[in-house]
């Protein structure tokens, strides 16, 4: 804007000063001309006193600024080239590639908008002459007249519609609109089966082998021999389907003998005939949130969650040492196959993972 | 007839001719915007959402929100052939095989992580300055649910792509759902489509966090600005800033341009942050599966506080007649939030019933010049703040190398005594700086020149204070906020009649409780201030003069 004045200087004093004579002078612009049709009374009125400066107070500081300002949109323009050649010039397809490429593009961009902010910023501080400005404010409640105003226009309305007046209509109405707004919530039902018990089974059944999560391989429970091990196994068939994992997934952990505490009527403890040859499998999903249960100390035996830190006596059936789990996590009982692989001997005995209302 | 007149006649004309706007916009273009620098903070939130417009959509066109298995064979080798849903490959495939991918990734995350703090320093500045009195109630009810849907913005927003990290999220998630008496079992199965993880919850996500939510914001956003354009901003106490007006730059072309730049700031900071700050790597984390978590799982700083109370809530499970009420999970999931969000949500209307004001407020107040409220704002952050670090206790327990137990042991007791204490330190470094303030209307800055008089005395030249500094100084005793009393010897005044009157009277007389201004000095510049900034709708009864009367009785034997 300020690069188109200078030659236009004088013209503009001039229309500053009476605006009528120049006008009577000059072609008139077209947005004037329509205004013969209907001339503006108040047209011809003198200007109103200008409400902000037209130049800064210290223009020799204004000066320094604008060739700051100017410098640093500069900077943003070839910023911004760069972004684009950064672009067209690096490619990705790998992690080193990726790096490069995300430097100087984040690099080209975050300096494109940065410059672009911190010039504007001088600019308003340093070239626009500063202001300060007061502005009335006015009770934001509409005055009395209006209000009644307003009450008379809304009751006439009612009125004439007759949604007071009759009560037939209004109740029907009422009635219509009731299954109409319980009807968006009915076809949401397809968005799920319903729970029925599903939450209190897994897939493992009598004789289902368990893998080594991961390589996926059943074990022999002499292969199983280090005591204070841990592993995660899965059901057999299904150590890609996260469905079935994400309530299957099992813990086992090889005890020295002795170390297991047995339960007692009325007692906690690991149910041994459960066990074989020391080896104990817990449920891997917490029983507070459903985080699995990776952690493992050797040395107290405690099984600990990750997410919340719930923490569970690995040699007591898994009893709650200390966090928000409300419950053991379930044992699995587990034996071996004919070739000596381990199996479980049948599925949970109580529902896996966090609590639900229907868990009695 | 310059460039400029021109284009306003010519284009200008072409637009008013069909939406006669020229008086409009006119006054549009010269409303005033006070400065400050927390009113920054707001513009922190605004425009961060508008980076996650911008980025998101880029992301929107790449992004695949689908949990069919692939294997994937991608530019990631650390990850070749490794089984992930299609959702996991595309965020892989946007990081590694789209030019800018990872840019636009780490800056929307970074921009959300921005957006919520923002929405949050935005909202607590709003409280600790009164900013929420009467007119602004509605704008505040509006921000609060917007930070509210701020978060849930944010957690179905990294949940989507389906890594080991995020989709522990969901798991805990389902696991929050299905601890809702009665209908939790049915809400998760509805939002899953089955058990989880199932097939749907990623596009389900997906369609909310791209869609629903930004349209809500959206939707209220616009609604925030508008009123607070409606009702103008409020200003900071200062010379000649009363309730009556606004004192400040006009929006065009000032406003216009410090805001514009403020958003290229924001646009060019979060960029930064990105260039040079890893956030969110889905590629270290891996694919979500069942079985596997890593230590130190954190989720962002926003759900934090959620995180804490789900870690520090004793083991609470009840089962009544074949129902299991699982309040270990239930509780602390809903019952912080609800408590903060509850809290927040009705304060304007209970300070307003406590104090019997009713009137518009649109200087803010120092937060010290509101002794009681900026203490309990001070309580509920040590609250959220004590959750918020429980959160990260692993990371507490290792840093301080402290049992892992002992963190929660100890925020179980912080909970309730850390909003004591900080009530009670609050309140007294508020009275204290009035009283500072107090010494500095009375005598002046210290100028740190020593003058020796003829008798030999020393003593320190002090400068009376600017008569902006004094205006702000004494910003306090326009704080009408007392009502009527129940005098020893009077009639009590109606509303403090009956159990709920007698409640209000000592519940005003906590709350009130301020320092009074010195008499004498400055108090009359400051009464006649105090006069000057009351809008000429006052309805309370009581003049300040009083307030300050009765006040100092109650200051000074504090």
């Amino acid at each position: 804007m300020s690069e188109t004045q200078p030659s236009q200087d004088l013209p503009q004093e001039d229309g500053h000063q009476s605006r009528a004579p120049h006008r009577v002078i000059g072609t008139p612009p077209p947005a004037q001309a329509r205004r013969v049709l209907a001339e503006e009374p108040g047209s011809t009125a003198p200007e109103s006193p200008r409400e902000l400066p037209a130049s800064p107070a210290n223009p020799a500081k204004a000066k320094t600024a604008e060739r700051i300002v100017a410098a640093l949109f500069i900077l943003s323009m070839l910023a911004s080239i760069g972004f684009i050649a950064a672009y067209v010039g690096l490619e990705v397809h790998s992690v080193d590639a990726t790096l490069r490429s995300n430097l100087a593009l984040g690099l080209s961009m975050g300096i494109a908008f940065m410059a672009v902010g911190a010039g504007a910023t001088i600019w308003v501080r340093n070239i626009m002459p500063d202001v300060e400005q007061v502005e009335e404010r006015h009770t934001l409640a509409s005055t009395e007249k209006e209000r009644k105003a307003f009450k008379k226009t809304f009751t006439e309305g009612a009125e004439a519609s007759g949604f007071v007046k009759r009560p037939l209509l209004r109740r029907t109405l009422i009635a219509a609109s009731v299954p109409l707004a319980v009807a968006p919530l009915v076809i949401l039902r397809d968005m799920g089966p319903l729970p029925g018990t599903s939450l209190r089974h897994t897939v493992w059944r009598k004789g289902m082998r368990m893998v080594v999560y991961g390589p996926n391989t059943p074990l022999r429970a002499a292969d199983f021999s280090i005591p204070g091990q841990m592993i995660t196994v899965a059901p057999e068939g299904y150590t890609e389907n996260q469905d079935v994992l994400a309530k299957a997934v099992t813990i086992i952990i090889k005890f020295a003998p002795g170390v297991l505490v047995p339960n007692r009527p009325g007692q906690p403890g690991t149910i041994m005939n459960w066990t074989v040859d020391n080896i104990v499998a817990y449920s891997k999903i917490c029983t507070h949130v459903g985080c699995p249960v990776a952690l493992y100390e050797q040395t107290t035996h405690r099984i600990l969650c990750p997410c919340h830190q719930s923490t569970f006596d690995a040699t007591n059936g898994a009893q709650i040492l200390f966090g928000p789990a409300p419950r053991p996590l379930p044992q699995l009982p587990i034996g071996t196959d004919a070739d000596g692989f381990l199996i479980a001997t049948s599925d949970f005995h109580e529902p896996i993972g966090p609590a639900f209302w229907e868990l009695g | 007839m310059t460039a400029t007149e021109k284009l306003i006649d010519g284009t200008g004309g072409w637009f008013d001719d069909r939406l006669r706007g020229a008086q409009i916009t006119r006054t549009w273009l010269r409303k005033i915007f006070p400065d400050h620098w927390s009113f920054l903070l707001g513009e922190i939130a605004l425009y961060s959402f508008v980076v996650l417009l911008l980025t998101g959509t880029f992301l929107s066109l790449f992004f695949q929100p689908s949990m069919t298995d692939v294997v994937y064979h991608g530019s990631y080798t650390p990850l070749d052939g490794v089984h992930m849903s299609q959702a996991y490959a595309s965020t892989l495939d946007i990081s590694f095989d789209v030019r800018g991918g990872l840019l636009m990734r780490q800056i929307h995350h970074w921009a959300a992580i921005l957006f919520v703090a923002a929405i949050m320093v935005h909202l607590l500045r709003v409280f600790f300055t009164g900013a929420f009195r009467k007119p602004r109630e509605l704008n505040w009810l509006i921000g609060l649910t917007m930070w509210v849907l701020a978060f849930t913005e944010g957690l179905f927003g990294y949940s989507l792509p389906d890594d080991l990290l995020s989709g522990t999220g969901l798991r805990i998630l389902e696991g929050v759902l299905l601890s809702i008496p009665l209908v939790g079992t049915y809400v998760t199965f509805f939002l899953f489509g089955g058990e989880f993880p199932g097939h749907d919850i990623i596009p389900r996500l997906y369609v909310i966090h791209i869609l629903l939510i930004p349209g809500l914001l959206l939707a209220l956003i616009t609604a925030h600005l508008l009123l607070m354009w409606h009702q103008k901003h409020t200003q900071m106490p200062g010379k000649a800033r009363t309730d009556a007006n606004v004192v400040g730059q006009p929006f065009y072309p000032y406003f216009m341009a410090k805001t514009g730049a403020w958003f290229l700031f924001i646009f060019g900071v979060t960029a930064l942050l990105s260039t040079f700050a890893q956030t969110n790597p889905i590629w270290i984390y891996g694919p979500y599966n069942p079985s596997g978590i890593s230590a130190g799982s954190q989720p962002d700083f926003y759900m934090g506080f959620l995180e804490g109370a789900l870690r520090m809530w004793p083991s609470w499970h009840w089962n009544v007649g074949g129902y299991s009420f699982a309040f270990s999970v239930f509780l602390p999931a809903f019952l912080p939030l609800g408590l903060i969000i509850t809290g927040l949500a009705v304060w304007p209307f209970v300070e307003q019933w406590i104090t019997g004001d009713r009137r518009e407020h649109h200087v803010n107040d120092r937060p010290r010049n509101a002794p009681t409220r900026t203490a309990i704002g001070m309580a509920g952050v040590t609250f959220y703040g004590i959750l918020w670090l429980e959160g990260a206790n692993d990371v507490v327990a290792r840093f301080l190398n402290i049992s892992l137990y002992l963190t929660t042991e100890i925020a179980r007791y912080a909970i309730f005594i850390g909003p004591v204490v900080a009530y009670w330190v609050t309140k007294r470094i508020c009275l204290g700086l009035q009283r500072k303030d107090n010494v500095l209307l009375e005598h002046g800055v210290e100028t740190g020149i020593i003058r020796q008089l003829p008798s030999g005395e020393y003593t320190e030249l002090t400068k009376p204070v600017s008569e902006h500094m004094r205006a702000v100084l004494e910003a306090r005793a326009t704080r009408p906020q007392i009502e009527a009393p129940a005098g020893d010897d009077e009639i009590p005044a109606p509303s403090a009649r009956g159990a709920m009157g007698r409640l209000r009277v000592s519940l005003n007389r906590v709350l009130t409780e301020s320092i009074p201004l010195p008499i004498g000095n400055g108090h009359g510049d400051g009464h006649g201030n105090g006069h000057g900034a009351e809008p000429p709708a006052v309805t309370a009864g009581d003049t300040h003069s009083d307030g300050a009367e009765r006040d100092g009785g109650d200051g000074t034997g504090a």
